[in-house]
């Protein structure tokens, strides 16, 4: 069974010009153990769809699915209070900004304990105990003295380290992590992506991948959904996707990338975009 | 024949941090020695990781900061801002797009005043002439006529930053600093505006100074690459040579840290996980 089943989810933001739709009957499911990346441009509705699930969007926000439901519970019927305990514990998310996510006025020991003391009611002993333990899993030195460090005083990619750490401290069954690594090195990033899949494959966590960079979806995902203006375009495993892709999108989305160019222009997406596919269309070219 | 429009020689650059009560004072090697050139009409990719001092070096190129040493050349002068300041004539020469198309905007200016400011302050050309060249210059970087009047927040990422690349080149620079011009974009967004910057290149013959994290980007559009690490040029050559055959670690570490959207890596990938 799925870990987590959206069928047709609608997300509707009121606004002065009238209701603007952000994300347009999509549906996705992610089973466990599996990695799912989620690609698109800025505006695609890609993160908003995750909000969507974890209940994180504001009241101008309508969200309506046909089914939306997470390891057998309907999240659509759930209270607010006993959606807080599923939020953080066995569901949680990795946003793209690790400075700015976390708190600047709290160590990061207070900031990893609170979700402990949350969700776990673990006593100060055992809290401190298990959040050395994570800072050690997500490859922070020294864990017993960063523990009492501020944000301020860790680089991004550390941050983002302890952003993880949070993020797995209840074991959670689904990890959703929206661009964890856009906003850092390309060195950095291939660590956090690294350490994102290993925790991925130890725990046998569902791991959510939102990212619009083709090259972290290659190396990390088992699946992918190509998503435009609220719309999926294409769902596909990313073998195939890349091999062959269906949509005009896709197509469009990966005959951009730097590395594939031919000649000494890039193609853009509106060029491909709303032409027929080059099947049909390759005897006129 | 090849004109060399850029030349450093040997720049350095110290900040100096001032102590306080419990530290003292110390200083920062931002940049330590680098060497380079370009010639006319080709691209120099500087390549590194935050804090390498990349950026350090560009605001010292656009003669923004002055270098602690080391010696400027620009079409052939000798530049030197700690003494002597600088003309005008050097102001018009380089020009710098940076990279975050959302602040380096005025929000309360029009687009049209946008461009026709560095003919206001550089030169003394009539209102009238200041805003014919504003209007071709929105038309040359795929924008129109009816854009003049707009304001900064009409326009999505990717326009925002044509206007920026337009101010640039309002005063017929021969150097063009490009500081992550593309970072912020969407990978559709990016490619329009790597081809525009390739057309204006072509069609003005303009050099560009092209500062970017992202190598698959500086593989299409570098004719010379420079690797920097912790201030220092690890690696400086051609775009071939450097991307066949890297010479120094932290390049090769680079290069393994790219992730590789093609369908062999892809491949290569699935099959370790199923082996684990």
């Amino acid at each position: 069974m799925a870990l987590l089943d959206i069928q047709n989810l609608v997300v509707e933001f009121q606004t002065a010009s009238g209701p603007f739709r952000a994300v347009d009957g999509v549906s996705l499911h992610v089973d466990e153990r599996e990695v799912l990346a989620i690609v698109g441009e800025s505006g695609s509705g890609k993160s908003v769809s995750m909000l969507a699930v974890m209940g994180l969007l504001p009241w101008t926000a309508t969200v309506t699915a046909d089914k939306m439901s997470f390891a057998g519970r309907d999240l659509l019927k759930l209270s607010s209070a006993e959606r807080r305990k599923i939020v953080g514990k066995d569901m949680s998310m990795i946003f793209q900004e690790p400075m700015a996510s976390l708190n600047p006025c709290f160590t990061i020991g207070f900031q990893i304990e609170e979700v402990l003391r949350f969700h776990m009611g673990m006593d100060r002993a055992q809290r401190r105990a298990r959040a050395v333990e994570l800072l050690k899993q997500v490859g922070i030195a020294e864990p017993a003295e960063r523990l009492d460090s501020f944000p301020h005083q860790m680089s991004g990619g550390q941050c983002q380290r302890v952003m993880i750490a949070i993020a797995i401290a209840c074991n959670p069954k689904l990890l959703i992590a929206d661009e964890p690594t856009t906003a850092l090195d390309v060195t950095i990033q291939k660590q956090i992506l690294d350490l994102l899949v290993s925790l991925q494959a130890r725990y046998g966590m569902g791991l959510i991948m939102i990212t619009h960079n083709m090259g972290v979806v290659a190396e990390t995902a088992d699946r992918v959904i190509v998503q435009y203006k609220g719309r999926k375009m294409e769902e596909a495993d990313v073998l195939s996707l890349f091999e062959s892709p269906k949509s005009n999108y896709t197509r469009a989305l990966l005959s951009a990338l730097p590395e594939n160019a031919v000649g000494d222009r890039l193609p853009t997406v509106s060029d491909m975009l709303f032409e027929p596919a080059p099947s049909a269309a390759g005897a006129a070219r | 024949m090849s004109v060399r429009v850029l030349e450093g020689k040997d720049i350095r650059r110290d900040y100096h941090v001032g102590g306080g009560l419990f530290r003292g004072a110390r200083t920062v090697h931002a940049v330590k020695g680098v060497s380079f050139s370009v010639d006319k009409g080709k691209t120099l990719a500087i390549v590194g990781e935050s804090g390498c001092g990349k950026s350090t070096l560009a605001r010292i190129i656009t003669l923004i900061d002055p270098a602690t040493s080391g010696e400027l050349f620009i079409d052939g002068n000798k530049v030197d801002i700690a003494r002597g300041g600088l003309t005008k004539e050097m102001r018009r020469k380089v020009q710098i797009v940076f990279q975050n198309p959302y602040g380096s905007l005025n929000p309360r200016q029009k687009i049209g005043d946008v461009l026709g400011e560095p003919l206001l302050i550089n030169t003394d050309k009539p209102a009238e002439e200041r805003r014919d060249l504003a209007m071709k210059m929105l038309r040359k970087v795929g924008l129109g006529t009816e854009h003049y009047n707009r304001y900064p927040h009409m326009f999505s990422g990717g326009q925002r930053q044509r206007i920026a690349i337009a101010r640039a080149l309002m005063l017929n620079p021969s150097l063009l600093v490009l500081d992550e011009p593309v970072s912020a974009l969407d990978l559709s967004v990016q490619a329009q505006v790597l081809n525009l910057l390739a057309d204006l290149q072509d069609e003005f013959q303009l050099t560009y100074v092209f500062i970017s994290h992202d190598l698959s980007v500086v593989r299409y559009i570098a004719d010379d690459v420079m690797v920097m690490y912790f201030g220092e040029a690890v690696e400086y050559g051609s775009r071939d040579e450097v991307f066949a055959d890297p010479k120094h670690n932290y390049t090769r570490t680079l290069f393994a840290a790219t992730p590789r959207a093609d369908v062999a890596s892809i491949k290569a990938r699935l099959a370790k996980k199923k082996a684990a």
